[in-house]
């Protein structure tokens, strides 16, 4: 499958968007461990954003990130949320209540507790009635993010924005699935090539035989095996050193072929090739 | 079906104290998953286990790996609450001092919201592509699209779609607090209905590539073909659809356009029929808005509840089932048709040969998703 990276979104411990992270990505700035910020997004009325979770709060600003990126209207893409779990707060909130006699259950955590919370704001902040799908597939929910991702802007011809996003959760959940970071990414693609493309993607699985990339810095590397959504990050650096000036600048540009751990045996080799 | 007989009974599930009436599978209690993949035990998983076992499923897959290889079936399934009961339950066993999950709490093959295709992959022995998609009340509508576009994509030659979902306290408690629990069986369409029934199920479907299906032998006159996928988003409320039913709307004339068929060619209509006050107004002026008031449609939620993360599924194998039984359900529960929903709203069971059927699954978040089935023959002459 071939699809075109048109925006990237980003937001992580010391990744403060598509624009700082790429120097830290390629290596051309060190990489500073920071408490993740999200920059406050005016896409929800603030009532509305206050009852929102942390996860929510991640993917709509990467997502609007990526569409500002690429210059697209957020109310025409459909949207893919991927992640490996929901809220993990809100659902803590949840079981305490629910493990105490009186079991009450407030609507508005009920309502947060869907796998598509972030998927309805989504909709709800953009206006877009296009379809919006939220999967998960564990460890693996990036790659599984954008393998559908890739076969909804084939089979429609539309483009469509990836979120990929998970949210490190509170004790006594986080001794049981310690995800070791919070972490959001989005990526426009489009089936076809256009003057917004920033990079070609050749996707296609196989059989595994190769270990998945790795990226070099340490912090990085230990968040990226830590954390779903951050698996994302060997095909990130490589969108940032083609796009970086110095590469542009080169005559020839070696394409970069990613290597993603995938489920049942099976791995996803990404092919990144300059526009 | 064919009987009129309803699978809801008064809520007698674990210590929960609501008035209510449930839908629950008997007996999973003393079902547990094979020894092997014990890791994965937990109700969701012993629901999708016995699911897997009915009809001859797990042979037509194994006749189907076959024909195809392991690696070329993909799974994808909906859940909304995946095996979150363990984990409730676990909370109510932390060790008193450090606040800790009891020892045997395991993440990944329960609570973890892609446990449920984790498993069903392992159970049939396959090594395709697979997610869960988890989009509340449409997750297992959804996944249709998402294997016919796998399959169109060349990732896959067939795919098990389906959802399992089973009670949870969430699940029960959390309706129950947006006062969208019923304390009867739930009465679709009726000028008195009060809210859901909430149930649990697990439904599969073989889905294969029509190319392939025919040539095959299996390419008889009742085969049921997934014709057309729409999907859309509300961009309304998270936990109220919109109130013109225009999201719906939206996935109704999407997935008609994607079989290549107008209002008129559809003879039935599943809907989604929750029996909540909003989403039957709002279902209704979709469907009336889009097909008049002449076309037969029904809600199969008075007789099995509404099966959240299963209820896409569940409606589309009734809505295959009715295509080849030539057979429309009338909505169970239901005495007095609310005069201002405008739809043709079945009461009563009724046979008649149908060639194509709509079936809508609605969810929180603003989630719409319509399947079009129909008789394979019948598409081959259009």
């Amino acid at each position: 499958m071939k699809v075109f990276v048109e925006g990237v979104g980003i937001v992580g411990p010391g990744l403060n968007g598509w624009q700082a992270s790429q120097p830290v990505l390629t290596g051309a700035a060190p990489y500073i461990d920071a408490s993740v910020v999200i920059p406050p997004g005016d896409l929800l009325p603030p009532a509305e954003r206050r009852r929102t979770g942390l996860p929510v709060k991640v993917s709509l600003a990467v997502g609007l990130e990526a569409i500002v990126n690429a210059q697209r209207n957020a109310a025409e893409l459909p949207a893919i949320f991927a992640s490996s779990a929901g809220d993990g707060e809100n659902m803590h909130c949840i079981f305490e209540m629910l493990a105490n006699n009186g079991r009450e259950v407030s609507p508005t955590r009920f309502h947060n507790s869907v796998h598509n919370a972030p998927s309805g704001y989504w909709s709800i902040a953009t206006k877009s009635m296009e379809p919006s799908t939220s999967l998960a597939c564990y460890d693996e929910s990036f790659v599984a993010g954008l393998i559908e991702a890739a076969t909804q802007t084939l089979a429609s011809g539309n483009a469509v924005v990836l979120i990929a996003y998970d949210a490190t959760y509170p004790l006594p959940l986080h001794a049981a699935r310690p995800i070791s970071a919070t972490f959001g990414v989005a990526l426009v693609l489009a089936g076809k090539k256009t003057n917004r493309s920033l990079a070609e993607l050749e996707i296609g699985i196989s059989r595994k035989s190769n270990a998945s990339t790795s990226v070099a810095n340490a912090e990085l590397e230990a968040m990226r095996i830590g954390t779903p959504a951050a698996r994302s990050l060997p095909l990130l650096a490589a969108l940032a050193t083609l796009t970086s000036e110095k590469t542009q600048t080169q005559d020839k540009i070696i394409p970069d072929r990613i290597y993603f751990d995938y489920i049942a045996g099976n791995q996803l080799d990404v092919v990144v090739r300059p526009c | 079906m064919l009987k009129g007989r309803s699978g809801l009974q008064r809520c007698d599930f674990l210590d929960v104290d609501l008035d209510t009436y449930v839908g629950r599978v008997s007996g999973l209690e003393d079902l547990p998953v094979r020894a092997d993949l014990a890791a994965y035990d937990c109700r969701n998983n012993r629901l999708a286990q016995l699911g897997l076992a009915q009809d001859n499923f797990t042979e037509a897959v194994a006749a189907a790996r076959q024909r195809y290889g392991r690696e070329r079936i993909g799974v994808f399934l909906g859940t909304s609450t995946s095996g979150i009961l363990d984990t409730e339950l676990a909370y109510r066993h932390r060790d008193p001092k450090t606040g800790a999950l009891p020892e045997s709490f395991n993440y990944a093959g329960s609570h973890s919201c892609y446990s449920v295709a984790d498993f069903v992959q392992r159970v049939l022995d396959l090594a395709g592509p697979a997610m869960v998609v988890s989009t509340a009340c449409s997750s297992s509508a959804k996944v249709f699209g998402s294997a016919a576009r796998m399959i169109q994509a060349g990732l896959c030659d067939a795919a098990i779609v389906g959802g399992v979902d089973s009670l949870c306290l969430t699940t029960l408690y959390g309706f129950n607090s947006l006062g969208l629990v019923s304390s009867r069986p739930c009465r679709p369409f009726d000028t008195e209905r009060d809210g859901i029934s909430i149930g649990e199920a697990a439904g599969f479907v073989l889905l294969e590539k029509t190319s392939a299906l025919m040539n095959s032998p299996l390419a008889v006159p009742d085969a049921v073909m997934l014709l057309g996928v729409g999907e859309s988003s509300d961009a309304y409320h998270m936990s109220s659809p919109h109130p013109e039913g225009a999201g719906a709307r939206l996935a109704i004339q999407a997935a008609l356009q994607a079989a290549g068929l107008t209002p008129g060619d559809i003879d039935y209509i599943n809907l989604h029929g929750t029996g909540t006050k909003a989403n039957d107004a709002a279902e209704d002026k979709a469907v009336f808005n889009t097909f008049g008031g002449n076309t037969p449609c029904s809600s199969t939620k008075g007789a099995t509840g509404h099966l959240l993360g299963a209820a896409g599924v569940t409606e589309a194998i009734i809505s295959a089932l009715c295509i080849q039984h030539g057979f429309m359900p009338g909505g169970l529960n239901t005495e007095h048709i609310d005069p201002t929903l405008k739809s043709a709203y079945l009461l009563k069971n009724k046979q008649q040969t149908l060639n194509f059927v709509l079936s809508n699954s609605l969810g929180f978040g603003g989630s719409n998703c319509s399947l079009v089935f129909g008789r394979m023959l019948k598409r081959a002459e259009r």
